[in-house]
């Protein structure tokens, strides 16, 4: 079972790698919205840097969002998903390791962006840090929580508009936590308590998510 | 026909005979017959509900009379989030035991909620406008309810955007059922965050903590509410089931009996 599900992850890795503008465009979109919040907002250094943790997760939150197509795209229109769907492997377990080489390609790297970011903003070690760490739980959430909405609009015209639709909402929890953690004072019982209840949600995500997006992809499918 | 019909129903159990109202056929003359009493239920309750909380009930000695908009906001609100789970256990039964009825139910009730959901927050903003100061402020409870909105809209929008109704109703279940955990944050969000919004001042383990008047104004509403929403998802689900199963033999034969 563990090797069936090094080999999706592996095999989704191969091909992200094979085709990188793909991996390209989600991390060139974060920066842009990260870019365009201080050109809305105006380049006073003490706004930006209060309003730096709640813009930057919703560019990650739109970027992940943006990312979710090719989750299960390429699969369905080469045919791939439908032989994967036969497999004698739990299908739940196949998408547990798509979405965790998902995220590998396109929520960590916006996690290793976040610095870069940070820096534009004006923000210290300290808050940067803590900015990444909420990060680094709640992308993998929003992966988990995606990938149901993108297995249900599978094949669905006006899927891209329909995907946000339906996880935008869902990820409310995630970002409310996430941005919570990173705007609290590092160390405080806010920050904790905020990152306690991003890994719960992150723990639940990854308990029930996969077998959602299964059964989703079933109903795509028949 | 008539002789076969009444032999089963003396030979089955009395769930059995229940049972048959989940085939569209059994069901639509029930649904027909209701509906009309639902809706002359609904004004009628309406009407007496309106007339206690405007003229009966007394002026809230802090609020004056901004208060009675609760006469509208508490019933509605309380059945935004009813109607949710109503939707989600029927979409369930459809997914699981793979009965149309239930899956047309489901789509059925989707547009009576998000109505509720709208009117529960556009009448939750006019009293916070006088009460608060403001139209909307970022609380717990409020939040939540947007995002049931939100919910509501993305289950009607998925299943308008799938053109085979049975994956429509099998898609749009797999939503229902994932966001049914918005609904006990939005209940129980007074309590676990110390949030603007007042907590429920009507509970079944303690006495109500407001005047006789405006609690029997606001049950009286709750049940001309009630009757509404069950009237106007009847009606819609007539309307689905006579639209879905329009090629079948009975439509016509029904049709024709009922004009």
């Amino acid at each position: 079972m563990l090797n069936a599900l090094l080999h999706v992850i592996r095999r989704d890795l191969l091909l992200a790698f094979r085709r990188r503008t793909d991996v390209m465009g989600t991390l060139v979109f974060f920066c842009i919205v990260g870019a365009l919040f201080p050109l809305g907002v105006g380049p006073e250094p003490e706004l930006l840097r209060t309003l730096a943790p709640g813009a930057l997760w919703v560019a990650a939150l739109l970027a992940s969002t943006l990312a979710l197509q090719r989750l299960f795209g390429a699969d369905h229109a080469d045919g791939t998903l439908e032989q994967l769907l036969l497999s004698p492997e739990p299908l739940a377990l196949i998408v547990a390791g798509k979405v965790v080489a998902h995220w590998l390609i396109s929520g960590l790297p916006l996690v290793l962006l976040t610095p870069l970011l940070a820096l534009q903003f004006g923000l210290d070690a300290g808050a940067t840090i803590a900015l990444a760490l909420s990060l680094l739980i709640g992308t993998p959430a929003l992966s988990l929580v995606g990938a149901i909405g993108a297995a249900l609009t599978l094949d669905v015209r006006g899927g891209g508009v329909l995907v946000a639709l339906l996880v935008l909402p869902l990820s409310a929890p995630v970002l409310i936590f996430g941005a919570g953690a990173a705007v609290a004072e590092t160390g405080s019982t806010l920050a904790d308590a905020n990152l306690l209840l991003l890994c719960g949600l992150l723990a639940a995500a990854a308990a029930l998510a996969p077998w959602a997006t299964a059964s989703a992809l079933r109903i795509s499918l028949e | 026909m008539s002789s076969i019909g009444t032999i089963i129903d003396e030979r089955r159990p009395r769930a059995a005979s229940l049972l048959r109202y989940a085939s569209p056929q059994t069901a639509l003359p029930l649904v027909e017959r209701a509906i009309p009493w639902l809706h002359g239920a609904a004004a009628l309750l309406a009407l007496a509900g309106l007339y206690i909380g405007v003229l009966l009930a007394p002026t809230d000695f802090q609020q004056g009379d901004a208060y009675r908009i609760i006469f509208v906001h508490v019933p509605a609100a309380w059945l935004s989030m009813l109607i949710y789970v109503a939707m989600a256990f029927w979409a369930g039964v459809g997914l699981v035991l793979n009965t149309r009825l239930s899956a047309m139910m489901a789509s059925a009730l989707a547009p009576t909620g998000a109505l509720f959901t709208f009117l529960a927050l556009w009448t939750g903003a006019l009293w916070g406008k006088p009460t608060w100061g403001a139209w909307w402020v970022w609380d717990a409870r409020l939040t939540s309810e947007l995002l049931l909105l939100f919910l509501y809209i993305g289950f009607m929008a998925l299943q308008a955007a799938i053109p085979d109704p049975r994956r429509a109703d099998r898609a749009g279940a797999v939503v229902a059922l994932v966001g049914v955990v918005n609904v006990p944050v939005i209940y129980f969000s007074v309590q676990w965050w110390n949030t603007l919004h007042q907590g429920a001042s009507v509970s079944l383990r303690s006495a109500p903590s407001m005047a006789t008047p405006m609690l029997l104004g606001m049950l009286v509403m709750t049940l001309a509410l009630w009757a509404y929403a069950i009237g106007a998802v009847l009606q819609r689900l007539r309307a689905i089931v006579l639209e879905r199963e329009r090629h079948a033999a009975w439509v016509p034969r029904h049709l024709g009996a009922s004009a």
